[in-house]
């Protein structure tokens, strides 16, 4: 680890602590449905949508509506994106001649982004056709990100009001979500990706004869208008295979500096959001905070890591870390950093081979996972992973104390206990099971890439990554089989929609409580004895799930690679 | 309920229209407009012939190039497409190794290729990118260390002094963003085309 590492690392954390209000400010007002600066231009387009779609825009919408309006939207999403990919051969933009994808691929793809995973069980440039890059991919992009975010706001809607019936109105939340806060990011961050070098073209792939003499075939295409959204959406599906690592998907120091604040902008934003909207922006700094404390600790467990490198590179006396599956213009620290980031939110976008990480530096993103992605959350999978863990703390706190426990004015009493219990153990019964599963079925194992715990270790990655709707991989591991496209398809399903609909049941019945004052027995949830409160209850649930799983896997693997044996 | 299901049709199909469509056309047309060269992919042209991407790794193998790092991109197999070979630098099919921290085949691969390099050149500690392959396959840079670490093998091919090819790799040696972001690093292929285009003696 070097000085300068660290400065880049406190830069990063400054840069987007900073950001979070001015952005926070800004969403609010969008969802309040208050005039911006854009208004002038967006505002015709908004209300002609209405208009098309048949929405009344006054009319807000009890929690079971909302739901169902987002579950129907979803289904129109994978019937374009399913059908876009499954007739790729006969439709334009296909200057590489790319084949119909197969029908197990078409549906975890399509499943895989519209849950906001972006699991890549495809290889973009080999694989799909410019249009489905832009009408599958990037379309769906924007749609499961702005998805995400009115969930989590809604969710908010839910703490903020009260004796209220409804919680929004699911399709001008989305719509105005879409319009006023992704597509202008997305337009001024698509110009500064190009400026740094990532192609936007419609052409063919290139030709070249390298200075050697040999012929190069260079996959290009309208890639930096799906980064954009693609990382700022917290998707992370890649336009290539090698992803955000390739150099056309992230050329400079420059862009991975961007494309890391971007996976962070909006996910903690949303705290500030969240502040503004219960009534004292205190209340979403102290979410921040606990964010903070388990992001500072994952990064620098990695970076450590990565930077001390493995014994099989230090016994042949290679210094400098492990770089193995990383890009020199990146190195160390900032491939470090990105993969903590990226699964911290669901992300899932990465600058660096995940599989090659030392044992230590790839369990944190491992972690990071399976804690549910609750650090910043991300936008696709939203604050609400946050909230259920700090909705299971006050309880917690609240039998300590033996008083019925309350938050932000609304009392938490069972329904909501149990709806955050059973969206919190649902996602470990998917990736523990299938991984179960998996390692008994030969063709299953066969998939591994790698033999010993780093095996386990891919699958259990996978299957981990599936159902946080992360997307990241050991990549390592033959996704694209029968077996894995399907049950990987269903661990992104179950982690997606088990977490959504106990969430918004949360959001209806806390948005129809009365708000009651803070009394002298309210535990403050503004302060450090919350915030070390909430990280325990995080770190003990986490702990107990999936500590004997980690022992299998990278814990394993860490203590046979200082005893010297390899696999 | 039922009533959702008209906005669910057509306002997806509008905002599939607007961001599958009507946004990354235009973004084309207007990033197309202000930096066309970007857009293009960063290609180099030399005599009217492209000869690559400013941003995308080439394989060099000849002694009087400086070499890249390893690549493990492969490409279907000519003789029987469900497998793949190994094919360096395979711009149009990016990947990484995969292999992990205790994986045997990374093991030997690494001592195989520290052998070789020590053999070139025994005086100086190993590079440790120039050793592992990268996370696309089409890492277009290089430390500063593995460039200078290749300077004697290239002078020899050559027959030029040392010397005046270290000049060359610290005139295309470039620092960190403001001195903060990024790593130090050398782009290989321009270092290659400036070595060509250089008159040394």
């Amino acid at each position: 680890m070097t000085v300068i590492g660290w400065i880049q690392i406190l830069l990063y954390c400054a840069v987007v602590v900073a950001l979070a209000k001015p952005l926070g400010w800004y969403m609010t007002r969008v969802f309040n449905g208050e005039r911006t600066f854009l208004s002038l231009v967006l505002r015709p387009l908004e209300t002609s949508i209405y208009w098309i779609g048949g929405v009344d825009e006054r009319r807000e919408q009890h929690w079971l509506t909302y739901t169902v309006a987002m579950l129907l939207f979803h289904v129109g999403g994978f019937l374009v994106i399913y059908a876009v990919m499954r007739l790729q051969a006969v439709l334009p933009f296909n200057p590489a001649g790319q084949s119909a994808v197969a029908e197990d691929l078409s549906f975890n793809t399509a499943i895989s982004f519209l849950t906001n995973t972006n699991w890549q069980n495809y290889g973009g440039e080999s694989t799909l056709s410019y249009l489905v890059q832009m009408l599958g991919l990037t379309h769906q992009n924007f749609l499961s990100a702005a998805t995400g975010i009115v969930l989590a706001i809604a969710l908010i809607r839910g703490f903020a009001r009260a004796s209220a019936r409804t919680v929004g109105n699911f399709w001008v939340d989305v719509v105005r979500c879409t319009l006023y806060i992704l597509l202008p990011l997305c337009i001024v961050y698509t110009l500064v990706l190009v400026w740094q070098g990532i192609p936007q073209t419609l052409g063919p792939y290139v030709e070249a004869t390298t200075l050697e003499g040999a012929k190069q075939t260079i996959a290009v295409g309208p890639v930096a208008s799906q980064v954009a959204i693609k990382m700022l959406g917290t998707n992370g599906g890649g336009f290539f295979n090698a992803n955000a690592a390739h150099p056309f998907e992230n050329p400079t120091a420059l862009s991975n500096f961007i494309q890391m604040i971007s996976i962070f902008a909006l996910g903690a934003a949303l705290t500030n959001v969240f502040g503004r909207m219960v009534g004292n922006q205190r209340q979403g700094w102290a979410i921040l905070a606990v964010m903070g404390v388990l992001f500072i600790a994952g990064v620098a467990v990695t970076y450590w890591a990565e930077a001390s490198g493995t014994d099989v590179l230090n016994a042949l006396g290679l210094t400098g870390g492990n770089m193995e599956g990383k890009e020199v213009r990146f190195g160390i620290v900032a491939s470090a950093l990105f993969a903590v980031i990226t699964t911290a939110a669901s992300c899932g976008a990465v600058n660096a081979m995940h599989d090659s990480f030392t044992a230590l530096g790839g369990m944190i993103p491992l972690i990071n996972m399976q804690l549910g992605e609750i650090i910043i959350g991300g936008v696709g999978a939203g604050l609400y992973g946050m909230l259920l863990f700090v909705v299971l703390a006050i309880f917690v706190a609240g039998l300590m104390v033996g008083r019925t426990p309350e938050y932000v004015g609304k009392k938490i009493e069972a329904r909501e206990v149990k709806m955050a219990m059973l969206a919190i153990l649902v996602l470990p019964l998917m990736y523990l099971g299938w991984t179960a599963v998996a390692v008994v079925l030969p063709s299953a194992v066969a998939s591994m890439a790698n033999a010993g715990p780093h095996g386990f270790t891919e699958v259990l990655y996978a299957f981990t990554s599936a159902t946080a709707n992360n997307g990241s991989a050991f990549g390592g591991l033959t996704g694209n089989t029968f077996f894995y496209n399907l049950t990987l398809a269903s661990s992104m399903f179950v982690g997606r929609f088990f977490m959504i609909i106990p969430a918004m049941a949360i959001a209806g019945s806390l948005a129809e409580k009365k708000s009651i004052p803070p009394s002298a027995g309210t535990l403050p949830t503004t302060g450090g004895l919350f915030v070390g409160l909430v990280v325990g209850v995080i770190l003990i649930i986490g702990g107990l799930t999936f500590f004997p799983a980690l022992a299998l896997g990278p814990i394993v693997e860490h203590l046979a690679m200082t005893a010297g044996t390899v696999f | 309920m039922l009533k959702e299901v008209r906005p669910a049709i057509l306002v997806m199909l509008a905002l599939t229209l607007i961001t599958g469509l009507l946004y990354p056309l235009a973004m084309t047309v207007v990033a197309g407009t202000i930096f066309p060269a970007q857009a293009e992919g960063s290609l180099i042209t030399r005599s009217g012939q492209v000869i690559g991407s400013a941003l995308i790794g080439q394989e060099f193998k000849d002694d009087k190039y400086f070499h890249g790092r390893l690549s493990a991109t492969t490409a279907a197999d000519p003789n029987d497409s469900t497998k793949t070979v190994p094919a360096p630098y395979n711009a149009a099919n990016s990947s990484g190794s995969n292999l992990g921290p205790t994986s045997k085949a990374l093991a030997d691969r690494l001592k195989e290729e520290v052998d070789k390099l020590k053999a070139e050149n025994p005086g100086q500690p190993v590079p440790v990118d120039l050793v592992t392959t990268s996370a696309s396959g089409l890492d277009p840079d290089i430390s500063p260390e593995a460039a200078l670490f290749q300077v004697p093998r290239v002078a020899k091919a050559r027959g030029v002094p040392e010397a005046s090819i270290r000049t060359l790799v610290a005139q295309q040696v470039k620092g960190r963003l403001l001195g903060l972001l990024g790593e130090p690093r050398v782009n290989v292929l321009a270092l290659n085309l400036a070595l060509d285009a250089a008159k040394l003696q």
